[in-house]
């Protein structure tokens, strides 16, 4: 069930703001500047409601086959014929656009936690100098991130998946007059081109087998996937890898995780915006719309959630003993995207999404939270040091009690959001099984994974006390400048906190509502969409002790947290730390896995490029190529310069002979000649000469020479030749044309087909 | 025996004022005469293209005539201009001696 909606008035929106900002804001005022953004962001969102309330959600509630649909046809992009063993078979792409369910839980994500983003910006980057450049840079990423998950075909979704690797790099490097920063973009983006190539990869062997690249096409093709092999693997299992690949590289999973931390280098909205609510779970939302490929792949499966488990438990850990408030929510980034990596690679799709959609709310709140922290404490030297925070909470009200918030949120704490979309992600990788995959995988995958969630409240709750708990550690010149923040940087907080605490409640459990799926489930697996592909089966006992052990995770992890840094770091704890020693400093060095790149990719490729650089530049092209070049240039300027010597004499000479050669050569008598049967007689063909009708007719110096076949003899003759052949056949005629006054003379034949019809 | 100038005989006279034109024109030394030969050349030009155009009885010869005299006497204004300075200034004329090109 589709029907038809001006989908593109949502991208285009950004888009068009992004152009205004970009190409004529520094020429007006700042308010302008960030009216233009908020209002085209503030447009799209509304359209989106619109479209959803009123489009998407009668076609959901009237049921019926299909999915549930708002298209945009679009425009014809690409067409072209697709080779194959069975001939070719034309193939056109449309650059389409559609929201069902899946997607539209994405825009609503996009559109509004961008908008509160985009208010709370116009508070936090007041002072910026390329104040309109920020906004033009954050309108073009929503654009982008729109165009991403409404693309009804692979290359559209490439086109928006590139689109917000750009702005990340852009917004990374924002402030890249300092070193950096600059590299941090740089590293962003290396690493997601990684990712993007095997992505690339992925769509075109998906296209090599469904010879379609629109959703529907390959959906219907994917009996052509599932009926081939490639090196001995189904060839489902290396198509599903290579878009894995690319989302571990947008989405910071092991081992392409390692930009995301960096990242924190751009301004804290973006980290809000980008890295943490909307481009970084473009992975998650890639496998969740490609599910229907990702079932037929179980092993692939596996090591999603394998991957995302370990992500989650490796970045918890790190996370621990990280001093800097954003690189602590990078690494729980990273640790919760790799519970949607879970949630999705157990067949627990709308689990995975839920939690995406989830955790928008609190990390995005988590990091505007910390900017607004960072922003009151802007005259100390580091204003992300954790260190020389503390007590926080009588200055900041507001950033404090909305930044409480998340963390319970986080932490799963039940009512909250998290507790919600955490314990389903848990009971799904417990009841995780698949076709070829060991049973004790599941509960594997679900010990890890908790064991992340405990970290996850330890750590978060560290973060909170030694932040806003406790007494100022910093020095008191900071301390009298301590203030909250304005109420455009207030109002997002205190919005986000209200979603943190009532987005859960769309996706409560099952049993806990007499056995009716949760609206979220039925939201999104509505039609014959099987997002939710690998139902679980569990008995309600069962249910709620693995809800208990989430739960009771949380409240462990906070209480182990309040024991030892409730009130600021006690020197108990600390000298602990201390005695760790060694082990601290592996974990706060980030288990050296940078310096690990460094050494094993970066330094290699360094050294091969320098050895390019000396034999191919240096030595070939600079030595070989140059020396060569150069002599023969030389050379042939010392032969030539003998000719141009000053005597206009000798000039004349040369120019005469050319003259005459041309003359000679071109006063040669022309051999070409007709060819005409003769009517009336068999066998016979008239010929003429063309270089009868050039010149002087008649002309008596001219000489023709004729031969009717290969073995006749030369006879002379006129300009008019008449042959005649006993048989039809092939034969060669020829043609000498001597002209007595010059000389010269030219020969030719032709291949003529005598006889037959 | 009657005897008329035709076709062969006109062509013969301009290829014989040709050839003359441009031997003096490579081997003499004196700028001035090498000036001379040209227009030699030139006229030896407009001969031909004048019997032709008697022989075909096509008026387009005559145009061209015209216009190559006009060209020759342009040549020859700028010729020997160009000459005369040069004399001027090197007192020679001999193009042996007359190498600036070179540079």
């Amino acid at each position: 069930m589709t029907s038809d909606f001006p989908l593109y008035l949502i991208p285009l929106l950004p888009l068009i703001g992004a152009a205004i900002n970009l190409l004529f804001g520094k020429r007006l005022s700042k308010d302008t500047n960030h009216y233009i953004a908020i209002t085209a962001v503030g447009g799209a969102a509304v359209i989106a409601i619109h479209a959803c309330v009123s489009g998407l959600w009668p076609l959901w509630k009237a049921g019926g086959p299909g999915t549930p649909s708002l298209t945009w046809q679009g425009w014809e992009w690409l067409h072209g014929a697709a080779g194959g063993g069975m001939g070719e078979t034309a193939v056109s792409l449309k650059a389409a656009l559609v929201l069902d369910p899946l997607s539209a839980v994405m825009v609503l994500v996009i559109t509004l936690i961008g908008f509160l983003i985009h208010l709370y910006s116009a508070g936090y980057m007041a002072e910026d100098k390329r104040y309109a450049t920020y906004f033009g840079y954050l309108n073009l990423f929503t654009g982008a991130m729109l165009i991403l998950v409404l693309g009804d075909s692979l290359p559209v979704m490439f086109v928006g998946w590139e689109g917000v690797g750009l702005c990340s790099y852009l917004l990374i490097g924002f402030w890249f007059d300092v070193d950096k920063n600059a590299n941090a973009g740089r590293k962003a983006f290396v690493v997601n081109r990684i990712g993007d190539f095997a992505f690339l990869l992925g769509i075109f062997l998906t296209f090599y087998f469904t010879k379609s690249l629109s959703f529907s096409g390959v959906r219907d093709g994917v009996g052509e996937i599932t009926g081939s092999r490639i090196w001995g693997a189904p060839a489902q299992f290396w198509i599903c890898l290579l878009f894995f690949i690319g989302a571990c590289g947008k989405s910071a999973q092991i081992p392409l995780y390692v930009w995301l931390p960096d990242a924190m280098a751009g301004p804290t909205p973006v980290s809000a915006l980008i890295h943490a609510a909307t481009m970084v779970t473009a992975g998650v939302y890639m496998i969740a719309r490609l599910s229907f490929l990702y079932v037929t792949a179980p092993t692939v499966m596996a090591i999603v959630a394998g991957v995302g488990a370990a992500t989650a438990l490796f970045a918890a850990i790190i996370g621990f003993a990280q001093n800097d408030l954003k690189k602590v929510l990078a690494y729980s980034t990273v640790s919760q995207l790799g519970l949607m990596f879970v949630g999705v690679g157990t067949g627990n799709f709308t689990g995975g999404v839920f939690h995406l959609m989830t955790h928008a709310f609190f990390k995005a709140g988590l990091f505007l939270g910390a900017g607004s922290v960072m922003h009151a404490l802007h005259h100390a030297k580091d204003p992300g040091d954790i260190r020389e925070m503390g007590g926080l909470r009588r200055k900041l009200p507001i950033t404090h009690i909305t930044f409480l918030i998340y963390c319970i949120a986080i932490a799963g704490i039940p009512p909250l959001a998290g507790f919600f979309s955490k314990d389903g992600i848990l009971a799904g990788a417990f009841a995780f099984t698949a076709p070829g995959v060991p049973r004790f995988y599941g509960h594997l995958i679900w010990a890890v994974s908790s064991l992340a969630s405990l970290g996850t409240a330890v750590y978060m709750f560290r973060l909170y006390f030694l932040t806003f708990t406790g007494k100022f550690r910093g020095d008191h010149h900071v301390e009298t400048h301590l203030h909250e923040s304005p109420a455009e940087m207030t109002i997002p907080l205190i919005v986000l906190g209200l979603g943190a605490m009532a987005v859960g409640f769309v996706g409560i459990p099952a049993f806990l509502r007499s056995h009716h799926e949760p609206l979220f489930v039925r939201w999104l697996s509505s039609g014959d969409a099987p997002v939710q592909a690998l139902a679980l089966h569990m008995s309600s006992s069962r249910e709620w002790l693995l809800m208990a052990v989430a739960t009771g995770a949380g409240v462990i992890g906070i209480i182990v947290a309040a024991a030892l840094w409730l009130g600021g770091p006690r020197p108990a704890v600390v000298s602990l730390g201390n005695g760790l020693g060694p082990v601290k400093k592996l974990v706060a060095s980030k288990f050296y896995i940078d310096e690990l790149y460094d050494l094993v990719l970066v330094r290699p490729f360094r050294w091969l490029c320098m050895a390019v650089y000396q034999i191919v530049d240096r030595f070939i092209i600079e030595t070989l190529l140059l020396g060569l070049v150069t002599t023969l240039v030389d050379f042939s300027g010392r032969a030539l310069r003998l000719l141009q010597n000053g005597h206009v004499q000798r000039y004349m000479v040369v120019t005469t002979m050319a003259l005459a050669a041309i003359l000679w050569f071109g006063m040669r008598p022309s051999d070409e000649f007709t060819v005409q049967p003769v009517m009336g007689a068999q066998n016979t063909i008239s010929l003429h000469a063309n270089a009868h009708d050039y010149g002087t007719p008649n002309a008596p110096q001219r000489k023709y020479k004729w031969k009717c076949a290969t073995d006749d003899p030369w006879k002379a003759g006129g300009p008019d030749k008449t042959c005649e052949y006993p048989n039809p056949g092939k034969y060669e005629v020829q043609l000498e044309v001597h002209d007595d006054l010059w000389g010269t003379s030219n020969k030719s034949s032709k291949l003529i087909r005598v006889g037959g019809d | 025996m009657s005897f008329f100038i035709s076709l062969p005989h006109t062509l013969a006279l301009g290829a014989i004022l040709f050839t003359i034109g441009i031997i003096g024109a490579l081997i003499r030394k004196n700028a001035l005469i090498v000036l001379m030969s040209i227009e030699l050349m030139l006229n030896a030009a407009n001969l031909t293209v004048l019997a032709f155009a008697r022989a075909r009885h096509d008026n387009t010869g005559h145009t061209l005539a015209f216009i190559v005299i006009a060209v020759a006497a342009a040549e020859a204004a700028v010729g020997l201009a160009v000459l005369v300075g040069i004399f001027r200034t090197r007192r020679t004329s001999s193009l042996d001696e007359i190498t600036m090109m070179k540079q």
